[in-house]
């Protein structure tokens, strides 16, 4: 039997995942925009999760917000990091480093 | 749902209703042309809403089923976020326009950020809230690098955004494990699930990632690694619209979520923030120490400056949130004065950001030489400057919430950060002469805005202009 406490262990690793791929990763920035994108899902399965077990239609609506603005969210950071390529000719995360101090 | 309810949000939708109005005029129209003239309309937009929202009469509204509250808190950071924002607005139209960034959609980017930070100080449940800081930290986003065609501002606009989108996914985790173990979105549920005993060990969890996602968006250390390269890489009226607006609202919905939701256990979050508060204090104090870039001075300074305002609602009671909103409401306008000083900073048409471009400015433009000197001490917290008393009300909250240690810690990094502050005012009247010094002159906008400030910094040590008893009624609807 699958209870909640499967579909959390599910959506804590992911979220663990999405967030060393954000910390780790030293290729490019597509992979930290996955990383982000792993991140809200896992709280995506928690809050789905949360609303199967309680009941209560109030996580999946969350969960319809959550899917939006992750859209949203999404075109934004890809069209900064197109703007950016077009400066830097490159979205390696090593070449990310003009600004420091 | 009804229109009574609908009325509740009435500034949130006329504001949101203007932007796209806004945004298709200018589209079909004269594009970036209609730029400077958009940019009035919407600064007037907001001074007109700011008055509206300060004259609106108290009690508390809900509305959506408590998604929405609309109370004398709301409203009193509501009032301090379209002022600001109208004033930066305009601060900044001449700065973008000589530096050819002045597009139409920056004032439109402005005003929905603006609509987020309302829904963020009025959220009464966990989607209202998340929404609001969507709302506004994607425009945000785009207005930092919206010069499009730099490298320093596309590299800012993608770190903040990397950065952002991570403490949105962390507060957003928080949301969850909250909602799971308290069984409801609603802070007015959260708190009633928390009765007087212990916390469940999920809500706690769920209440650590919640505050770790607030505290990126205060840039509170060890969360801050994004506000010095932002704050250097945007575009300078970007940067002044950072410092003040967001810090309003993101310290509003901090202490809303907090008190609303938690207010039962202040003890568990109350160290977490206090050690937030100390560190980033710390921090803010001893790095901007090795700054020479007045933008990236300005980052650390904020830093420290947050962490004075979470040294308020670390001591949990409503003296702390009234510490806070004081707080709050004097950083901004001193930093609404200072950022004026910093956009009129140019040689020859180009902008400076260096320190030392500042040496002997006294002998050049006496008069702003003045105003600018009592922003610094006022920044720093000297007396009889108004800052200073921001920091006696934070300092005297921490004492009396029993949080001595930080207080002395408050004390000890406010004198560190003293050095920084004063070192500016050194170079303005003892500094050596140098050809690389700016120009000192100043658009009009600019000079009455930071005359207004700093003649605000000193008239205001009479009787704060009545913010003391506001910031008292409006933490006394959030804390009760």
């Amino acid at each position: 039997m699958i209870g909640l406490e499967h579909y959390l262990t599910v959506a804590a690793a992911l979220f663990v995942i999405g967030i060393f791929g954000i910390f780790l990763n030293r290729k490019n920035v597509i992979v930290i925009l996955m990383s982000i994108e792993l991140m809200l899902l896992a709280v995506n399965i928690n809050l789905v999760a949360f609303s199967a077990f309680l009941g209560d239609l109030v996580g999946q609506v969350f969960t319809m917000f959550v899917l939006t603005v992750a859209a949203a969210e999404a075109a934004i950071g890809l069209a900064i990091l197109v703007c950016f390529y077009r400066n830097r000719g490159s979205i390696a995360v090593k070449d990310i480093n003009i600004l420091k101090g | 749902m009804n229109l009574a309810e609908l009325s509740v949000l009435i500034p949130e939708i006329a504001l949101a209703a203007y932007a796209m109005v806004a945004l298709l005029v200018a589209v079909y129209t004269g594009k970036d042309r209609m730029a400077p003239l958009l940019v009035w309309t919407t600064a007037l937009v907001m001074f007109a809403l700011a008055f509206w929202v300060g004259a609106s009469a108290g009690g508390v509204d809900t509305a959506f089923k408590g998604a929405v509250i609309d109370d004398g808190f709301a409203r009193f950071a509501k009032v301090v976020i379209l002022l600001s924002a109208g004033a930066v607005l305009l601060m900044g139209k001449d700065y973008m326009k000589r530096a050819n960034v002045l597009r139409f959609e920056f004032p439109v980017l402005v005003a929905l950020s603006v609509v987020g930070m309302m829904l963020m100080v009025s959220s009464g449940d966990l989607m209202t809230l998340y929404m609001g800081l969507e709302l506004q930290s994607l425009a945000l986003y785009v207005v930092a690098a919206l010069r499009r065609d730099s490298l320093r501002s596309t590299e800012a606009g993608l770190k903040y955004f990397v950065l952002g989108a991570l403490s949105s996914g962390l507060l957003l985790y928080g949301a969850s494990l909250i909602y799971g173990y308290a069984g409801t979105t609603l802070f007015s549920g959260i708190l009633s699930t928390l009765g007087e005993g212990d916390m469940p060990l999920g809500l706690l969890f769920g209440l650590v990632f919640l505050i770790t996602g607030l505290a990126f968006k205060v840039s509170a250390v060890p969360f801050h690694m994004w506000t010095p390269d932002v704050y250097e890489g945007s575009p300078t009226p970007v940067t002044a619209f950072f410092a003040t607006a967001p810090k309003m609202a993101a310290m509003a919905l901090f202490a809303r979520v907090l008190h609303d939701g938690f207010g039962t256990v202040p003890g568990d979050w109350g160290q977490v923030l206090a050690v937030l508060a100390l560190l980033s204090m710390a921090l803010g104090a001893v790095a901007g120490i090795g700054q020479r870039n007045i933008k990236r001075l300005m980052a650390y300074s904020s830093i420290a400056h947050m962490g004075f305002a979470l040294m308020g609602l670390a001591a949990g009671t409503a003296g702390g949130v009234q510490a806070m909103l004081i707080y709050m409401t004097i950083y901004t306008v001193m930093n609404v004065g200072t950022f004026a000083f910093i956009l009129s900073m140019e040689k020859d048409g180009q902008p400076v950001t260096d320190i030392n471009s500042l040496n002997m400015f006294s002998q050049r433009e006496p008069m702003k030489a003045l105003a600018m000197m009592v922003l610094l001490f006022s920044l720093a917290g000297v007396p009889p400057f108004v800052g200073f008393f921001g920091k006696f009300y934070v300092i005297k909250a921490a004492v009396d919430g029993g949080l001595v240690w930080l207080a002395v810690g408050g004390v000890i990094a406010s004198v560190i950060s003293a050095f920084y502050y004063l070192r500016i005012v050194y170079y303005m009247y003892f500094g050596e002469e140098t050809d690389t010094a700016i120009d000192g002159t100043m658009p009009r906008v600019l000079w009455v805005f930071m005359m207004v400030s700093a003649f605000a910094m000193v008239g205001g040590v009479v009787n704060l202009f009545g913010v003391e008893g506001l910031a008292l009624a409006a933490a006394e609807t959030l804390v009760n």
